[in-house]
């Protein structure tokens, strides 16, 4: 049930990307919402101790190592300059898991994890949002919020992000 | 077949095939004038516990073959008759065909009757050479325990008593010589026993998985002690001194624990080493060639999961320097070489990386003749290709330069998958050759899950490990002794020796804290050749680190060729010592 309604989704957003499932875990940047598919999230951990890599960006805060996998740690608010790149009881790291490839993010908090019905999607602005549209599956439109739905997986594997050697 | 006998079966399989891998390396081992005691033994108790097992579980064709071995063996430790050379082939040869005979009970393709039976004639015939003609000696007492198991098969026991032992091996699969067999396991049993205390070798079977989880939770396990001793530094000492004393013993046995844990995927290279003897030593007869296998570095140690997949290539490698390598005695006496050839095999660990290399003074490639084949093989090649170059042309798919395609090698199918293996463990290879004076081929394996023993320094807030394999000296530079060549290069006097300064914190883009290198450390080091001194603040400690690949989740950095994961839950980076060389050199071209 849910796929079909996943594939309708994504068919009305864009054809070209196929949706897992419509569960999407919400964090926050700055004041914008966003959310990402639950299915990539391995796990969320607080924000803490990280060894720096030598010569990274500075979005790349370093690596933590995640019981026995090294794991870069990457400040989405510094990538996309957004709100301050505060550490504090909130801050917490997302880790991913794309495709095997295991990278952390760090994000202002997160809130929730919702379900998306179609009919609160709607497709990705051309322009005006601080993350290309390229990367974006499309928006989600929850009570009075706006959320950015952003696809994890191809924003982290792009050359833009420096992480993965590009293959 | 019920489970739960499988489950029995598994261990017979794990065990015969541990005592008949014993039984030949002590077979090799033997020396011919003077068989060490010790070893005949070893290979006698071999026989008879594989004798037993088989017999217990109704492997007639294992036991019978086994029994006539462990009755000559017996003889033989018992000084009745002199060990020959023709008789460890002998053995050896039946070895081989028990394995194949329990690679069969496994399931897998079985043992070939006619290499049974040849065998089987082969031990008869020492049988009547060594002037035995009574049965098996050991056989009447066995007999005698049997009482109980052997009157339920009354007639059939009866029958047994007749049986000469090659009598029994040739029926071997009819039901009286299973009756025989499990009589003795009675017996044999209680030698096993007995012997159960003693050097007996045993292991488990566990899942690489578990074993990784198992590394990772002591890793966690490791952390969690380090935040609890962060935090009871700063409680009373005087009150809480019981807690303190636990938390030190807590300390030390994680420690241990982790240590323990970390080496148990760790393997000595030898597992893989220990097989050449024998196969160096059968090709060369069939090729009727005199080569000597020498092994250097088998203590190397390399993760489990490495040194499976390197067997094949390996062997493959090894076979290929024995049938196109090394020449034939007579061939080697006109180029003036020594009419033995030999053949190297070390393991070593090279800056972090385990290199093994396959070395020969054998023909060496011939240029010449790749270039051709491998124009006739469409390949592009020109004339002024680097060595190098023609060299790896024998890794493309179906190359084969031999004049003579033998049963050992030369059908072209091979080195294509050498070199497929080895690039699927994230490895290469290297190859260097002379043509007349032999071929090198050099395996560079990576550091994933390798350990490595490295020194700790700090430069700036950051903290590197340097690879021990790499360090020669480590010196407190005096002032006068550091020049500046071209504005941008730094020299060091060492030793009457200009060696090129490494700068960590200026390639890293790093605040070191010494501002002036005679303020600070040089690590002297010898990467593959060249020499350098690399300048760090301050050395912390010797460690042995586990490696940790950075590039399966972070793309690769330039200088670093790994990291690892320290006691306190910290990742360190790993330099990549030849590349920081090259790196400082190429500055110094640059700036020139």
């Amino acid at each position: 049930m849910l796929l079909t309604q996943a594939a309708a989704t994504s068919e009305s957003l864009n054809p070209a990307r196929d949706l897992a499932s419509n569960k999407f875990l919400i964090f926050r940047l700055g004041k914008e919402g966003y959310g990402i598919e639950i299915l990539k999230v391995q796990e969320i951990r607080r924000y803490g101790a990280i060894s720096r890599i030598v010569n990274s960006p500075e979005f790349i805060k370093g690596v933590i190592n995640l019981r026995g996998v090294i794991v870069p740690i990457v400040d989405m608010r510094i990538k996309f300059n957004l709100g301050k790149a505060l550490y504090d009881q909130f801050t917490v790291v997302i880790i991913l898991n794309l495709s095997g490839r295991v990278i952390g993010i760090v994000v202002d908090g997160v809130s929730d994890v919702i379900n998306l019905d179609t009919e609160q999607l709607r497709p990705a602005p051309e322009f005006g949002e601080v993350i290309d549209a390229e990367y974006i599956f499309g928006l989600g439109a929850v009570e009075e919020r706006m959320l950015t739905l952003v696809d994890i997986e191809k924003l982290m594997s792009s050359p833009d992000m420096g992480i993965l050697e590009q293959r | 077949m019920n489970t739960d006998l499988e489950q029995f079966y598994e261990i017979f399989f794990e065990e015969a095939g541990e005592l008949l891998a014993e039984m030949e390396t002590r077979l090799l081992n033997l020396d011919i004038l003077s068989p060490d005691p010790e070893d005949l033994n070893a290979i006698f108790r071999a026989a008879h516990s594989i004798k037993g097992g088989a017999g217990t579980f109704g492997f007639t064709d294992m036991a019978g073959l086994t029994h006539v071995l462990e009755s000559l063996l017996d003889r033989l430790r018992k000084g009745e008759f002199e060990l020959r050379a023709e008789m460890v082939d002998i053995f050896l040869h039946a070895r081989d065909v028990l394995r194949d005979q329990l690679n069969g009970h496994k399931g897998n393709s079985s043992a070939d009757p006619t290499e049974m039976e040849a065998v089987n004639r082969k031990l008869k015939e020492l049988e009547m050479d060594t002037g035995s003609n009574h049965a098996a000696p050991e056989y009447p007492p066995a007999i005698d325990q049997t009482t109980e198991a052997a009157a339920a098969h009354g007639e059939k026991a009866e029958n047994r008593i007749l049986l000469s032992p090659n009598d029994l091996v040739n029926s071997g699969v009819k039901p009286p010589a299973r009756a025989a067999v499990s009589a003795s396991h009675s017996k044999q049993s209680a030698d096993h026993s007995a012997s159960s205390s003693g050097n007996e070798s045993s292991s488990i079977r566990v899942s690489v998985e578990k074993v990784d989880q198992m590394i990772n939770l002591v890793g966690e396990l490791a952390i969690t002690q380090t935040i609890l001793a962060q935090t009871a530094s700063q409680i009373d000492s005087v009150i809480y001194e019981k807690l303190l004393n636990g938390l030190n013993q807590l300390e030390r046995n994680t420690r241990d624990l982790q240590e323990a844990v970390m080496s148990i995927r760790m393997m000595p290279i030898n597992f893989v080493f220990s097989r050449f003897p024998r196969v160096v030593r059968e090709i060369a007869s069939r090729l009727g060639k005199q080569v000597d296998l020498k092994i250097a570095g088998e203590g190397t140690e390399l993760d489990k999961g490495l040194i499976e997949k390197i067997t094949d290539p390996l062997t493959h490698l090894i076979r290929n320097s024995l049938d196109h390598g090394i020449e034939t005695p007579e061939k080697r006496k006109t180029l003036g070489k020594p009419e033995r050839g030999t053949i190297i095999l070390r393991a070593s660990h090279q800056g972090g990386s385990v290199v093994i290399e396959v070395m020969d003074d054998g023909a060496g490639l011939n240029r010449d003749k790749i270039l051709v084949r491998a124009q006739s093989r469409g390949l592009p090649v020109s004339e002024n290709m680097t060595d190098q170059a023609v060299w790896m042309l024998i890794f493309e798919a179906g190359f084969s330069t031999a004049d003579v395609v033998t049963d050992v090698s030369g059908r072209g199918v091979g080195m294509d998958v050498v070199k497929r293996n080895i690039e699927e463990l994230d490895g290469r290879v290297e190859i260097d050759s002379v043509t007349g004076k032999g071929t090198k081929i050099s395996i560079h394996l990576p550091l994933t899950l390798a350990i490595l023993d490295g020194l700790s320094v700090s430069v700036g807030d950051q903290m590197f490990i340097i690879p021990l394999a790499y360090i020669t000296e480590l010196l407190k530079p005096a002032a006068e002794d550091i020049r500046i060549i071209r504005d941008q290069g730094r020299v060091v006097q060492v030793h009457g020796e200009c060696l090129p300064v490494v700068a960590l914190h200026e390639i890293f883009n790093l605040e070191s804290a010494a501002q002036q290198i005679h303020e600070g450390i040089l690590v002297i080091l010898d990467a593959e050749g060249s020499k350098a001194a690399m300048f760090v603040d301050t050395l912390i400690d010797q460690h042995q680190v586990v490696i940790k690949s950075l590039e399966n989740n972070y793309r690769r950095i330039q200088g670093v060729s790994g990291a690892t994961i320290m006691g306190d839950g910290s990742v360190a980076l790993i330099l990549d010592v030849a590349g920081l060389v090259n790196i400082t050199k190429q500055r110094m071209v640059n700036a020139a």
